[in-house]
């Protein structure tokens, strides 16, 4: 029994220094020489500071003004803010898009909290998309326009989605709509080995790239 | 619809492909012959049995391989409630977390101890890299390592031809078992994971963007069947699962080794025939779990409905898995034990969330947890056996040994144990109003998330419907204002250890009686446990005890909720 607990101790020190240490510092090492890009959360910079990442999805909205000019604040004091027209929009996140901060929205599939929620969805949907897509109803709304993700990050859109809002894009920005269709494809991930998964349109880099064109 | 059908057909030609492979490689390990890594770790293995002060040759019998393991057990989960405790005064804490509460901890530490890894701690927003680093990180490879461990001695119990009743060193298997294994698995799967984007970096969060050491976590995370997400949302965060490829890959990773023990274990029986008649019946509860999900998930949800929307259920999915490679993961983290998500449980349909409770239902002996699925299903293979033997009127025996009256009052214990401790605690926290502050939706749905929080414990598998908290933190980083929900989290612990360690014991049990017995040779009024036949009464024992145990539990919750269209 003593002997036991002699073992079992180095083994419990061993083992935790291996594992523990040697192991992801090892990884952290390799990982940063191989593949420092990855590795560090393939972050977007501008002008040095991070902006974002290419994996993540983030908020594309605007301040509301009041009838003065100035931004509206809510009761909390924090600015209300809208989604801004001039960028395609992401899915909806129960997290505000928080990168550090995350949780599941976890709306069950019988609660009168999520269908009121999908009914907020799909009117906010409606309202910026329908000006410029007269004949769009809830029913041809894609399901990820008005469902929260997984994640509140999720950076992706559907195909259908992104055509929707791509006419509004080209509205706005005065653009061609071939040219806002060209950028959608380019930022459109596959299947995984053409299999796995669903299409995805990244709103992350697809917002970067209109922006970059504009400039 | 046929998109969908065919990535779950090549997922599972991939998986049949592989397995047998590792399979046969890890007989190998377990039987200590050479492999391709033995020249490269053959002398770390000597330094360390060297360290630790034993000699691999000397066998335990079952007491004493039992004995080895609870120490072990009992020390490393006494440091990691320390570490969890202490946090504050480790390195590697750029955020500056404080040390967890004490029934948060107690919680957590069982959790990773026993493989469940049950999330009531926020991984991102309280926990530091080196309490992820070296505190769970280091028991996602022991607490995998100890199950395959007592799995390998089952198995050296039943091969045993002219047994002294020794099981092999338990220091020695978790020695060979984190060497030869998980370690080489691992660090290939971190380099795949971190070439799709998974970050692997001890810089902090930096414009608002939170990371860590994530890949080298989750690569053992998936590969032991543990589960505890480095984030919260789990493998749902784009930091951990960043693409359609790397949600393949994250699913074959799961399946790996559990899936590869059947043919591990027909070998070390030597009858490989053995090894796929147990893969073929877990193979087909897999299947129909997978159909059913799959469809069901197809349907929208009564709430979606009701708000206008058409088509299937995305709520708490990710755009890029869609809803088959979410529906194939959901299947795969329940048959097994591992519990990383990639959809929100909670938001699944009805009828979807039953998948989930019914795998768990199977006391987690389809695949299962590495090690602890297929020791799990020997105990029904025994079961069967016996039943078998009952309707032929022969005494019971299984690869030439005589199973008597105390081998199946182990098995017994074994194999219902852990659904006896899911169905009491559930009956604590809904019957008593201790349970109440943890729950989160209204009607039936309430019912699901707590029946499943302590299901999934007790099983040790440790996914969740979400919305049942133990942990209260306001939504800012850093631990301010948080505490714990003290009999979720002690509850939960209890759950997890019972549900654990019974079992071992039980196991461990039968392999030491097993053991001893003399090989009686094969007659002609000798059951087959290695046909067709043998695979269907396998699946008929399974699917029965789960029914008779949780059928009534069922019908409270997700039965409930697809036979309505009620919003509640």
């Amino acid at each position: 029994m003593r002997k036991d607990l002699i073992r079992g101790s180095i083994a419990v020190v061993v083992f935790t220094v291996l594992l523990g240490l040697v192991y992801p510092l090892v990884m952290t090492g390799i990982s940063q020489v191989v593949l420092p890009g990855k590795a560090d959360g393939s972050l977007i910079r501008q002008n040095g500071t991070v902006i974002g990442s290419t994996l993540l999805g983030q908020a594309w909205q605007r301040p509301v003004l009041d009838a003065a000019g100035k931004p509206r604040k809510d009761a909390k004091g924090n600015p209300v803010t809208a989604p801004d027209p001039r960028y395609f929009q992401p899915r909806p996140s129960a997290t505000g898009y928080s990168a550090s901060v995350t949780f599941f929205a976890n709306r069950g599939p019988d609660q009168a909290t999520t269908a009121a929620l999908t009914r907020q969805h799909l009117d906010a949907y409606l309202a910026l998309e329908k000006p410029y897509d007269p004949g769009l109803t809830p029913a041809l709304v894609p399901i990820d326009a008005a469902t929260f993700s997984a994640s509140g990050v999720d950076p992706d859109i559907s195909k259908a989605n992104a055509a929707i809002q791509a006419l509004r894009i080209a509205a706005v920005r005065h653009l061609p709509l071939a040219r806002v269709r060209a950028l959608i494809a380019a930022n459109t991930d596959g299947r995984a080995i053409g299999v796995f998964g669903e299409p995805g349109v990244n709103v992350t880099t697809l917002n970067h790239a209109l922006d970059q064109g504009a400039r | 619809m046929a998109q969908g059908f065919l990535q779950i057909a090549v997922f599972c030609a991939i998986l049949i492909a592989v397995v047998p492979l590792l399979g046969a490689y890890m007989a190998r390990v377990f039987s200590d012959e050479r492999v391709l890594l033995t020249p490269v770790l053959a002398p770390v293995e000597r330094g360390l049995y060297r360290v630790f002060g034993i000699d691999p040759e000397r066998g335990q019998d079952w007491k004493a391989y039992a004995r080895s393991l609870l120490i072990v057990s009992t020390l490393f989960v006494a440091l990691l409630y320390v570490i969890l405790r202490t946090q504050g005064l480790h390195p590697f804490n750029p955020e500056g977390f404080k040390s967890g509460t004490w029934d948060v901890s107690f919680n957590t530490a069982t959790s990773f101890l026993t493989n469940t890894n049950w999330q009531f701690y926020g991984g991102e927003t309280t926990l530091s890299y080196f309490s992820q680093m070296a505190g769970l990180a280091v028991q996602n490879f022991i607490s995998a390592a100890v199950a395959i461990a007592v799995l390998v001695a089952l198995i050296r119990g039943i091969a045993a031809r002219h047994g002294d009743g020794t099981l092999g060193n338990f220091y020695k298997d978790l020695t060979r078992i984190v060497l030869y294994i998980l370690v080489p698995l691992s660090v290939v799967a971190t380099v795949v994971l971190v070439s799709q984007g998974v970050v692997q970096t001890l810089g902090g969060t930096v414009g608002g963007i939170a990371r860590g050491p994530v890949a080298s976590q989750e690569a053992i995370k998936l590969l032991g069947t543990n589960g505890g997400g480095f984030f919260n949302v789990n493998s749902a965060y784009p930091f951990e699962n960043p693409t359609a490829f790397s949600n393949l890959f994250e699913m074959l990773i799961i399946l790996a080794i559990p899936a590869a023990l059947p043919f591990t274990y027909g070998r070390m029986v030597g009858s490989r025939r053995q090894g796929w008649t147990i893969f073929g019946a877990m193979f087909a509860l897999f299947i129909v779990s997978v159909v059913v999900v799959y469809l069901a998930e197809r349907h929208g949800t009564p709430a979606a409905h009701a708000a206008g929307l058409v088509g299937g259920n995305l709520e708490g999915k990710e755009q890029r898995f869609g809803i088959a490679s979410s529906s194939l993961f959901t299947a795969i983290t329940t048959v097994v034990s591992c519990g990383a998500v990639n959809t929100a449980f909670e938001s699944l349909t009805g009828l979807g969330g039953l998948v989930p409770m019914t795998n768990l239902g199977y006391s987690e002996s389809v695949f299962g947890g590495v090690g602890s699925g297929l020791y799990m299903m020997l105990l029904f293979v025994l079961l069967a056996v016996f039943i078998g033997g009952l309707m032929v009127g022969r005494t019971p025996e299984y690869l030439g040994k005589k199973i008597e009256p105390k081998d199946v009052k182990l098995v017994s214990v074994g194999a219902l144990f852990t659904a006896l401790i899911a169905l009491v605690f559930t009956a604590l926290a809904v019957g008593t109003k201790y349970g109440r502050p943890s729950i989160f939706a209204g009607g039936p749905q309430g019912f699901s998330e707590s029946f499943y929080a302590y299901l999934s414990q007790a099983n040790n598998n440790g996914s969740a419907w979400a919305g049942y908290t133990g942990y209260v933190q306001p939504n800012a980083p850093g631990n301010v204002g948080a505490h714990g929900v003290t009999f979720a989290d002690v509850m939960g612990g209890f759950a997890m250890l019972f549900g654990r360690y019974v079992p071992i014991l039980a196991v461990l049990a039968v392999a030491g009686s097993l053991a001893r017995k003399k090989v009686a040779p094969v007659g002609l009024g000798t059951m087959r446990t290695d046909t067709p036949t043998f695979a269907f009464l396998l699946v008929g024992v399974v699917v029965l005890i789960g029914a008779l145990t949780f059928l009534p539990a069922f019908l409270l919750g997700p039965v409930v909720q697809s036979l309505t269209t009620h919003l509640f």
